[in-house]
């Protein structure tokens, strides 16, 4: 038995995409009137929801305002329906604790918080349906949301992941791909200067073309992501 | 356009679990034709010209071949004829999970430029991708994406361009229904055979048509290659009724549709059973214990007699039978590598193990890319019925193949020599440092301190075991004493020291490394006899006449402190040299003047002088690459210090024998049974000389007086054929055997007492002497004759891979230093003669070989063997044993695994099978190193 082929010589992938394509994206912003912003996004068969808070005065310790930025808080979570097999803890576990750390310094980074001294920001992202790619579309769909909630921010974060076969970068990776052993990259940037806001690299091999990876998928795609975005 | 794939799919952990992917269509996915004007694709494949001349179609044409075509009739497709034919995805795919070797040579086809095949992309093309259909089959669904894609290839290319040529898409299938259906739908369909034979000019295509007998093709993988295994009760109650016989199963290293079962009957006799044919070997391994059904005589067949490898399966006569069930199995981690699977992305690759025994494992690894060209080690997990190969997993990379390190590993492992460093339980056991005599250890020793005593051991010894000494005493006898390193009195019997020592049984000795029985402290240090340090002794002492008579034999623990360290050759200078007179010269003299004596009556009494070439490499210091070979030379001093151990391991096993009738640990040397001696009588006589067989003395005898003039080497080369005829020593317990006799060294008793360093059963006798001397408290396994014999058994076990572990190291450095030297040009003798092949000794290095007159492009030789002379006739020569040939020998390493020497006649001539001389490359003066 054969393992998936994930590019075949005449350069498709396996759901049909080229290398270089992304999947197809819609977004909604404002989907709940009750928080203050909120965003819906799908990214081919990855669908995720984001809500924001605030900024609001900061709740439970006191300890932790800061005096001179608002303090940012995240929590990632995923549905239990959101995978093949239903899962048993929608949050709290290690990955999702991770992932929510990495939210939070992106966040930390985009957004204006020397504006909001001793406040507090709350930004809640769920995935709805997984299939890939689930910390680059959980940063675009709480981007949209921090949009929608009017909060200032330096740039708009936009996130993609990286996957890399035969030589060859694939953009925004689906389920199969990621798990089909190679090396996959997740990149949230700040497009207009070109800054990176937050690398994470999954490897089983070594990967040795983090910087071809860089070069030719994301600086060629990053003004796609950002203009699909903003919409 | 969006599409999106639903289909369930089976976990691994059993579970069915429902998978989502996204399939997009797309626009943009071109016909790769040259007259198709639609399309905007910037190169294409297929021609527009596109001839293949054809009773048929007269008209240029594609094809669009399906899968069962592509599967079966790929030589038809590879003929430099076959062009412009489009490959469907779908094809493709199928494909690719059918047969891996016909989807790599599918891929080749299609980088071949000169072929123009095409591949269509069919499943993401907005226009030709269909959804499976409810209650369609898999297949069904394939087949009639293929019809789809070429109707619209059709379609497609009705241009009015196109039409003006006449350009047409031909389906190939050989499915009825399929060709109907797509007959139906208005294409233009024809069979495989019907095509091919419709074509012009090559008439020769139809020969290379796959018999297709289409529905019966299909490959169904759930197939049940072998019989269901019996449970074990089953077994049991078979075996207890005769129908069943339980025994080893040894698989033939040359053949692996052939094994052998080894069923040991009551008491001596055993019997072996021939297995042949996969579905009678039924999945068993190499090694496993196994129950066989004894098959009628009218199912026999014969084994093969032809020589498949370098070494020759007998011909045996036995039973044959079938592998019902296997009692246990005997699976232990393989060492080998990995063969990496043609698709790249695939997880499962087949492992060859190093051991020819083995079968091919199944594995399932990521990492393949990064393993291929390693040598690695696997374990097997299961082998079901219905799987051609076991099933393992990938345990740990040993290293990159041919490295020296990693092949010394390779055959450590593979000769089960345990050699892992020694752990921190038998560590502790060590005495702790700094180390001296204390007085309490004087107690029951003697001091011996005062004597000239020096050893004589090869150069580089570390492990120094043996020391001597003789002094002419007041009376004008000799004093003779015979010191050996008191190994026992460190290692305590039960200790975790003692039982690691029991287990590994002996050190082994490979070329340029040295895996040690006791930790180094022991070996090379405080047991090591060397000069000017106080060190423990067993002392067997002799009092001796001038004739070498012994008067009075005396054993005693000792302290000893040796006056030299010498090598062989010093030691022979020092009794050369007649200006020195010091103690150890006069020492040496003395020990020399006996040993000749001793020698002279042992050979009177029928010992035998055999002989057998070994060979010493010069290891480059540096890079410990072997820089040069020579044969080891004996002198005279190796003789002595020989004589004097052999005498001491008599006395003692003597001495051991009279003390504890029931279980001394003892060594035998069974007579040969007359018939090995046949070859060696054979080739005698070919040479008009007769050797008689009928005892020891008989045989050295006639090999003493075995001489033909103008052929000094022919003695040398009788001995070595002599020793092949002999049977192994091995080890035993006195209570369990009544038959104690040395064949060799024409003895009626003997044992091992004077390395204690490197062999287990020289502590177990040290500890069986002094216990009879009263110099040290016995324990009760030391007492025990089961536990004696099972001992012994490991011992002889590690004994023999020791011996083969050292055998194929000095064969690995053999090839090491040949491996740069190219071809040479060498003279040789014939050892034997075979069937089909000579085997060719290189006195130079000790070197054996096969030369053979058939396999890869030598057919056709006449050969014509004789069985009784022996003799074999090729061609016009005759080849005999014992003749003078030159050949040539190089490296054959086209085969990483398995790299051998490979030697070619040269000389005599002899049309169509001997070599031409290699050119004579002038040897570089000196490597120039280039940094």
């Amino acid at each position: 038995m054969a393992g998936l082929e994930l590019l075949s010589d005449q350069g498709y992938r396996l759901d049909g995409r080229k290398a270089t394509e992304l999947r197809k994206v819609q977004a909604r912003m404002g989907v709940f009137s009750q928080a203050d912003g909120s965003a819906y996004i799908e990214q081919g068969n990855t669908k995720a929801l984001a809500v924001v808070y605030g900024p609001h005065e900061v709740r439970g310790s006191r300890s932790r305002t800061l005096h001179d930025r608002a303090v940012i808080n995240c929590q990632y979570s995923m549905a239990t329906f959101s995978t093949a097999e239903r899962k048993r803890r929608p949050h709290g576990d290690r990955k999702s604790a991770e992932m929510s750390l990495h939210l939070k310094q992106t966040f930390e980074a985009a957004v204006m918080t020397q504006l909001y001294p001793r406040s507090q920001i709350d930004i809640y992202v769920k995935i709805l349906q997984s299939d890939g790619g689930n910390y680059s579309v959980c940063v675009n769909a709480a981007t949209l949301a921090v949009i929608d909630a009017g909060i200032p921010m330096r740039d708009y974060v936009c996130a993609c992941t990286v996957g890399f076969v035969d030589e060859t970068p694939l953009a925004d990776l689906c389920y199969a791909e990621e798990g089909g052993g190679g090396s996959s990259l997740a990149l949230a940037l700040l497009p207009r200067g070109g800054q990176i806001a937050l690398l994470q690299m999954d490897a089983m091999t070594a990967c040795k073309g983090v910087s071809k990876v860089l070069d030719e998928v994301v600086r060629q795609h990053l003004q796609d992501v950002s203009v699909l975005t903003r919409e | 356009m969006l599409k999106s794939k639903t289909f369930v799919k089976k976990t691994r952990s059993g579970g069915v679990m429902k998978i989502v992917r996204e399939h997009y269509l797309r626009d943009d996915i071109w016909c790769g034709s040259e007259v198709c004007s639609e399309c905007k694709q910037e190169s294409t494949v297929l021609q527009r010209d596109a001839c293949i001349e054809s009773n048929l179609c007269p008209f240029p044409h594609y094809l669009v071949p399906d899968t069962n075509v592509v599967l079966h009739q790929i030589d038809v497709l590879e003929d430099p004829v076959i062009r412009n034919v489009i490959i469907l995805q779908t094809v493709m795919q199928e494909v690719r999970h059918r047969s891996a070797p016909v989807y790599k040579r599918l891929k080749d086809l299609i980088h071949d430029k000169e072929k123009h095949f095409y591949t269509f992309t069919n499943e993401h093309h907005r226009e030709t991708f269909i959804e499976r259909e409810p209650g369609e089959s898999a297949n069904d669904r394939n087949d009639r994406a293929i019809r789809v894609a070429a109707k619209w290839y059709s379609q497609h290319l009705k241009t009015p361009e196109a039409e003006a040529e006449g350009l047409r898409v031909v389906l190939i299938t050989n499915d009825q229904g399929n060709k109907a259906k797509a007959e139906e739908s208005g294409l233009l369909v024809y069979r495989c055979e019907e095509y091919i034979k419709s074509l012009i000019a090559n008439p020769e295509l139809v020969d290379r048509l796959a018999l297709s007998n289409n529905e019966q093709n299909e490959i169904s993988s759930s197939k049940v290659l072998f019989p269901e295994h019996l449970p074990l009760s089953r077994i049991q109650a078979g075996i207890k009724s005769g129908t069943f016989l339980q025994g080893t199963f040894r698989a033939s290293r040359d053949n692996y549709l052939e094994a052998t079962v080894f069923v040991q009957g009551e008491g001596e006799d055993s019997t072996e059973i021939i297995l042949q044919g996969l579905q009678n070997l039924n999945r068993a391994v190499h090694q496993d214990v196994v129950a066989v059904q004894l098959l009628p005589r009218d199912q026999w067949v014969a084994p093969s007699s032809v020589v498949l490898q370098d070494d020759v399966f007998n011909v045996q006569k036995g039973e044959r039978g079938k592998v019902v069930g296997i009692i246990k199995r005997n699976w232990r981690p393989f060492c080998g590598m990995l063969n990496v699977s043609q698709i790249k992305e695939s997880t499962r690759h087949l492992f060859t193990p190093a051991d020819r025994r083995i079968p091919r494992i199944r594995i399932e690894t990521r990492q393949a890319s990064t393993l291929a060209g390693q040598r690695i080690m696997v374990a097997i997990d299961g082998w079901p019925k219905h799987s051609r190969y076991p099933n393992g997993h990938f345990v740990r990379s040993l290293g990159s193949a041919g490295d020296k390190e990693t092949e010394t590993e390779v055959l450590l492992l593979e000769h089960d020599v345990p050699h892992q460093a020694f752990s921190q339980a038998v560590l502790s056991f060590l005495p702790k440092m700094p180390w001296t005599i204390t007085p309490e250890d004087m107690v029951k020793r003697e001091d011996l301190r005062q004597l000239t005593v020096c050893s004589v051991d090869p150069p580089g010894c570390t492990d120094i075991d043996d020391a001597l000494h003789c002094r002419e005493l007041d009376n004008g006898n000799f004093e003779v004493g015979v010191h050996i390193a008191d190994v026992s009195h460190f290692i305590r019997p039960g200790n975790a020291l003692d039982k690691e020592a029991a287990n590994r049984g002996t050190t082994v000795y490979l070329c340029g490394r040295r895996i040690d029985m006791v930790p180094e402290l022991l070996s090379s240090n405080l047991c090591s006899l060397r000069s000017n340090v106080e060190r423990m002794a067993f002392s067997c002492i002799w009092e001796m006449n001038h004739n070498a008579e012994i008067l009075k034999t005396r054993f005693t623990k000792s302290v000893i402190n040796s006056k030299a360290s010498l090598t062989y050759a010093e030691a022979q200078m020092r009794i050369d040299d007649t200006s020195m007179n010091d103690d150890i010269t006069k020492s040496l003299r003395g020990l020399n003047k006996l040993a000749k004596i001793l020698k002279r009556r042992r050979i009177e009494n029928g010992a035998l002088t055999l002989s057998s070439l070994e060979v010493r490499f010069h290891i480059d210091s540096e890079t410990h690459d072997p820089i040069d070979l020579q044969t080891k030379e004996l002198m005279e001093t190796n003789s002595m210090v020989e004589e004097f151990m052999l005498l001491a391991n008599i006395s003692v096993a003597q001495k051991i024998y009279d003390e504890f009738s029931e279980c001394a640990l003892l060594r035998k040397h069974p007579a040969p049974p007359p018939s090995n001696y046949d070859i060696l009588i054979k080739a005698a006589k070919s040479k008009g000389l007769e050797i008689h067989t009928d005892s020891a003395k008989a045989l050295a005898d006639s090999l003493d007086v075995a001489k033909v003039d103008g052929f000094s080497y022919f003695n040398t080369l009788l001995r070595i054929l002599a020793t092949r005829c002999m049977m192994q020593a091995v080890y035993f317990c006195s209570g369990m055997d009544s038959d104690f006799h040395h064949y060799g060294l024409a003895s009626s008793i003997y044992t091992h007492f004077t390395s204690p360093i490197r062999r287990y059963s020289d502590i177990i006798v040290h500890r069986l002497l002094a216990v009879a001397i009263g110099a040290d408290s016995t324990y009760p396994d030391l007492m025990d004759k089961h536990k004696q014999s099972a001992l012994c058994n490991n011992l002889n076990y590690r004994h023999k891979m020791a011996q083969y572990a050292q055998r194929a190291s000095v064969a690995f450095h053999t090839q090491l230093f040949f491996k740069n030297r190219g071809i040479l040009n060498e003279e040789g003798f014939i050892l034997f003669v075979r069937k089909n092949a000579i085997i060719v000794l290189i006195p130079k290095f000790g070197l054996e070989g096969t030369v053979f007159f058939d396999g890869k492009g030598k057919t056709g030789v006449n050969l014509r063997f004789d069985e009784e002379v022996p003799s074999l006739t090729v061609e016009q020569h005759t080849f005999h044993m014992f003749d003078k040939v030159n050949v040539t020998i190089s490296l054959d390493d086209s085969n990483i695994q398995h790299q051998k020497i490979r030697m070619a006649l040269l000389e005599p001539v002899i049309p169509g099978v001997s070599v031409p001389a290699p050119e004579v490359e002038p040897q570089p003066k000196k490597p120039k190193l280039d940094r």
